[in-house]
Parts: structure tokens; C-alpha cells; sequence
């Protein structure tokens, strides 16, 4: 007898199959996935997983959110990740505390891996969508991250 | 009045004008033989496109849409470069049977399909065996496999073209067990009678519940016997490069690639000609217009092809002893009590007729 059921139920799992995909072939038409790149470079707008590099948001103040704690550059499996950093008087407390000067990052070494954004505690560097990163002399691809003359964000250290 | 008919027969008597019988019969069969080479290879061409976009669609992308208006000189464009690619081949395969290997598999898939009724009068060879010549032709196919397997020296070519021999010899069972389920209702293997039959119903309405079993055994085995997934045993890409054709490159890759699609086709085609009624509109609506008929066998038989292309991206591959199983285990005895029951509806007249 369970030779007959055996059967049906192969029987059956296969139509549900067949079913499932029968509806992804009808409804290819308009969930197609496929990007036609080079045609649509003007309205392609990548979806938000997408790793293009790795780039610090400044606000209209131009103020960042890294405190320099170096702890990318040591997450990064690969030296990406370069920080100059320094010290400064802060004026609220007037104590010495550390603060970046360059934030720099080699996109041509980057494996798009993500260590560096997970390691960082005050969500300073996250991913950009861009693409069609390539360029023709590679020193255009070490890129200095903070923006010339900004500075931390204030309270974001505690 | 039948235009196809009519030329045919214009060339026929002009032909006569000029030369003895004996030549014209000859120079009519190497004209014919030229006419369905050209049609099948290209429809060989648009089948593998079909099969691009219909595989496209189900994995929700857009398939080819570069060459020509949506892509439709697409596999005309790569049967270009093939012909146009070096044929290599390694240093210690035998040269012989190398080379004969894929003009095997092609002219025997080619071979089946001159007995096709298209239409009434649209036959290129109506032989009385027709069902049985089929079957043995289409089994011949495997031999090309095998020999191209064997002479290229390869291992893993060799283990493809031993797989595929397993699973050919297991599923040629099926498919002639299944053939044979309908032929008891038709009384002939010749297939302009089976199809003179079905005037009064297609075979799957006329058999009704042992046809539509032959008919799922009759896909399953097909598909098994075209070598396509799930069954892909033989061109397993994961575990020997590409099977079989390893070693080939060029026009004769296209050959192997050609025939698997050309194949797909004829076994298509028989289920239309055995279940469908072939060449006979549904509800004879356009039985007035005979030549309507190629359109509705093509239809059909491409219905057909889009089920096995269905299968194909829907389910998983077996393995070999899966496969094994499924044939001896569950197709072949309920293919053998199916005929019992067949055998039974006919005898006590409970076919049903229109
Ligand atoms: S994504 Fe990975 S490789 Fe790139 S900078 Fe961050 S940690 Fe380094
Ligand atoms: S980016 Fe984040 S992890 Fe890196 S130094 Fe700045 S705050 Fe620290």
C-alpha cells in the first residue's frame, strides 16, 4: 500500500512544483530582475545591499560621526584602512582627546568583505551604491574619507 | 485547393519533362532530404532559443534581446561562430570514430523525422512500422554518444557516455511499454492510421485514464531519453566537465547540441501524433483547410516541448540509482499492469467516441 501512496505523493509534490514555477514563468514579465545596464546607467539605481565602497556620511554641518578608535583599521582583514589620527584640546573639558586627521581608505585594495563597517561603534562609515568605480591611475582610488576641515560630531562619544 | 501539394507536384512533372523516372525519384528524395535538413536545423536553432527564453522567464531575467528584435537571430548568430571555430581535438582519441560520432546522433534524430505526418499529405515517408521505426532509430542515437564518449580519450567523457547508455537502455522500456499501451487502441503502428483513428477523438480522450498514465510514464521516460534535465546525468557539468562532448568543439559540439534539441522535438512530436491526434484540429474546427494541419501539429508538439522545458527548470536531478529506481521500481510495473488495463477497456469497447 505504501508503494501506491508513494506514488501520489510523488505525484502530487511534483505538480506543486510544477505550480510554483508555472507562476514565476507568468509573472516574468514584470518581476525580471535582469538590470540592462548600459542602457539604463541614467535611472539605474542600485538596491541597498549593494557594496560599492565604502564611504563617511557628513551632515550639513559638516560633521562626521568617527571618533578615530581605529577599530575599522584593525577589523580590516587586508590594511584598507588607513588613519591618521592626532591629538587635540577639547574645548568643553579642556582635556587632550584623539580625533582623526585622515581617514584614509584604498577602495583598490577593498574586498568589499564589510568588517570594517560591522566593527565600527558609532556607525561613522557605512556602503555607497555607486558603481563603475573603475578609473585610469590608481592612485585616484586612495581616498581620504573625512571632508577637509570637518570634525566629530559632538556627543557621539557617549 | 493544396498549395504545398500543388508545387510538389509541378516539380515533379517538370522533372519528368526532362529526365527518366529512376533519376527524378532519386533527385525528388535528395531534394526532400535538402528541404527538412535546412527546416530542422533551423528549427533545431529556434528550439534552443525557445529554450533560452522560456528558462529566461522562469528565472524571473530576460533571456537574449541583442541580436535582432528581441533577440530572435540570437542562436543564428552562435551557430555562426561555431562554424566558423577551429575543430580541435586531443592527440590520442581515435581519429575514426571521433569524427564519425556526431553525424551518428544527428542524422539518426534526423532519420525520425521523415515519417512525421505534418499534415494529410505533408509526409516525407509513410512506412508501416512507423512507431517501431521510431523507437529503434531514436536508439540509435545512443550509439554516437557512446562512440564520442569512448574515442575521445577522456575519462570523464567516457563515464557521461556509460551513463548515458544506462539510462537509454532503462527508458527505451518505458517509452516503447507506453507507445504500446496505444497502440492497442489503434490496431497499427503505421502513423498515418494512427491518426486516421483519431478522427473520432484523440487517443488520450478515447483511452482515457490508462492513456493519460502512458502518457505521464511516456513523458517521463522522453525526457530521460533526450538526456535533459532532471535527467542530465550524462552532461553532469558539476562532475565531468560536459559529459559526452568533453572533447568536441566547433561544428561538431553544435551537432551533439543540435540533436539533443532536435530529439526534444521528435519525441514531442510523437506524443502529438500518438495522444494529441497530430495533424487533426481540436473538434475538427478547421478540417476544411487541410494545410491548417502543420500549424496544429506544430502547436501542439511545441506545447509539448514547453512541458519537457518545464521539467526541466522545476525539478531536481535524480541520482543514478534514483534514476535506475524510478524506471525498474515504479514505471515499468505500472507500465505493464497499465497495458493489462488498456488491453481490458479495449476488448469490452470502453474506449469512448465521439
Ligand atoms: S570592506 Fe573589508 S576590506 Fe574593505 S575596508 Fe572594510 S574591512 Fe577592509
Ligand atoms: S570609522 Fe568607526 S571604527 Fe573607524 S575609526 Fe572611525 S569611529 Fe572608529
Amino acid at each position: 500500500m505504501s508503494y501506491l501512496s508513494e506514488i501520489y505523493n510523488g505525484i502530487k509534490t511534483l505538480l506543486t512544483g510544477m505550480s510554483v514555477t508555472g507562476k514565476y514563468f507568468l509573472n516574468s514579465r514584470k518581476g525580471a530582475i535582469t538590470q540592462q545596464y548600459p542602457d539604463n546607467r541614467d535611472t539605474l539605481k542600485m538596491f541597498e545591499r549593494f557594496r560599492g565602497e565604502v564611504v563617511m556620511p557628513h551632515d550639513e554641518k559638516n560633521e562626521h560621526q568617527c571618533t578615530g578608535c581605529q577599530k575599522c583599521e584593525i577589523a580590516c582583514p587586508n590594511g584598507t584602512i588607513e588613519i591618521i589620527w592626532d591629538r587635540a584640546i577639547d574645548e568643553d573639558t579642556g582635556k587632550k582627546k584623539k580625533k582623526i586627521d585622515k581617514h584614509i581608505y584604498h577602495l583598490g585594495m577593498c574586498t568589499m568583505c564589510g568588517l570594517c563597517i560591522e566593527a565600527c561603534p558609532t556607525d561613522a562609515i557605512k556602503w555607497a551604491q555607486n558603481y563603475e568605480n573603475s578609473v585610469y591611475d590608481r592612485t585616484q582610488l586612495t581616498r581620504v574619507l573625512n571632508k577637509p576641515g570637518s570634525k566629530v560630531k559632538a556627543g557621539i562619544e557617549d | 485547393m493544396n498549395i504545398p501539394l500543388s508545387i510538389a507536384n509541378n516539380i515533379h512533372n517538370w522533372l519528368l519533362n526532362i529526365m527518366p523516372a529512376m533519376a527524378v525519384g532519386i533527385i525528388e528524395m535528395a531534394l526532400i532530404a535538402l528541404a527538412y535538413l535546412t527546416l530542422f536545423a533551423v528549427l533545431g536553432l529556434y528550439l534552443v532559443l525557445m529554450e533560452r527564453k522560456v528558462a529566461a522567464w522562469f528565472q524571473l531575467r530576460i533571456g537574449p534581446n541583442r541580436v535582432g528584435f528581441h533577440g530572435l537571430l540570437q542562436t543564428m548568430a552562435d551557430a555562426l561562430k561555431l562554424v566558423s571555430k577551429e575543430l580541435t581535438g586531443t592527440v590520442k582519441a581515435d581519429k575514426f570514430l571521433y569524427n564519425l560520432a556526431p553525424y551518428f546522433v544527428i542524422i539518426s534524430s534526423l532519420m525520425a523525422l521523415a515519417v512525421f505526418p505534418f499534415t494529410k499529405d505533408l509526409q516525407a515517408f509513410d512506412i508501416n512500422i512507423g512507431i517501431f521505426f521510431l523507437i529503434a532509430i531514436s536508439s540509435v542515437g545512443v550509439i554516437g554518444i557512446l562512440l564520442g564518449g569512448w574515442s575521445s580519450n577522456n575519462k570523464f567523457a567516457l563515464i557521461g557516455a556509460m551513463r548515458s547508455g544506462v539510462q537509454t537502455i532503462s527508458y527505451e522500456l518505458s517509452i516503447g511499454l507506453s507507445l504500446l499501451t496505444m497502440i492497442l487502441i489503434t490496431g497499427s503502428l503505421q502513423l498515418s492510421e494512427i491518426i486516421e483513428v483519431q478522427k473520432n477523438g484523440w487517443l488520450i480522450v478515447q483511452g482515457h485514464i490508462p492513456a493519460i498514465i502512458a502518457f505521464m510514464i511516456y513523458m517521463i521516460a522522453g525526457t530521460a531519453e533526450t538526456n535533459r534535465a532532471p535527467f542530465d546525468m550524462v552532461e553532469a557539468e558539476s562532475e565531468l566537465g560536459a559529459g559526452f562532448h568533453t572533447e568536441y568543439s566547433g561544428m561538431k559540439f553544435a551537432y551533439f547540441f543540435l540533436a539533443e534539441f532536435i530529439n526534444m522535438f521528435i519525441i514531442a512530436a510523437i506524443a502529438t501524433t500518438v495522444f494529441f491526434g497530430g495533424w487533426l484540429s481540436p473538434f475538427g474546427i478547421t478540417q476544411s483547410i487541410p494545410w491548417l494541419g502543420v500549424f496544429w501539429f506544430l502547436a501542439k508538439t511545441f506545447v509539448l516541448v514547453f512541458l519537457m522545458m518545464w521539467f526541466r527548470w522545476t525539478f531536481p536531478r535524480l541520482r543514478v540509482d534514483q534514476l535506475l529506481t524510478l524506471e525498474w521500481k515504479y514505471l515499468l510495473p505500472i507500465n505493464l499492469v497499465n497495458i493489462v488495463i488498456m488491453a481490458v477497456i479495449v476488448w469490452l469497447n470502453f474506449t469512448i467516441q465521439f
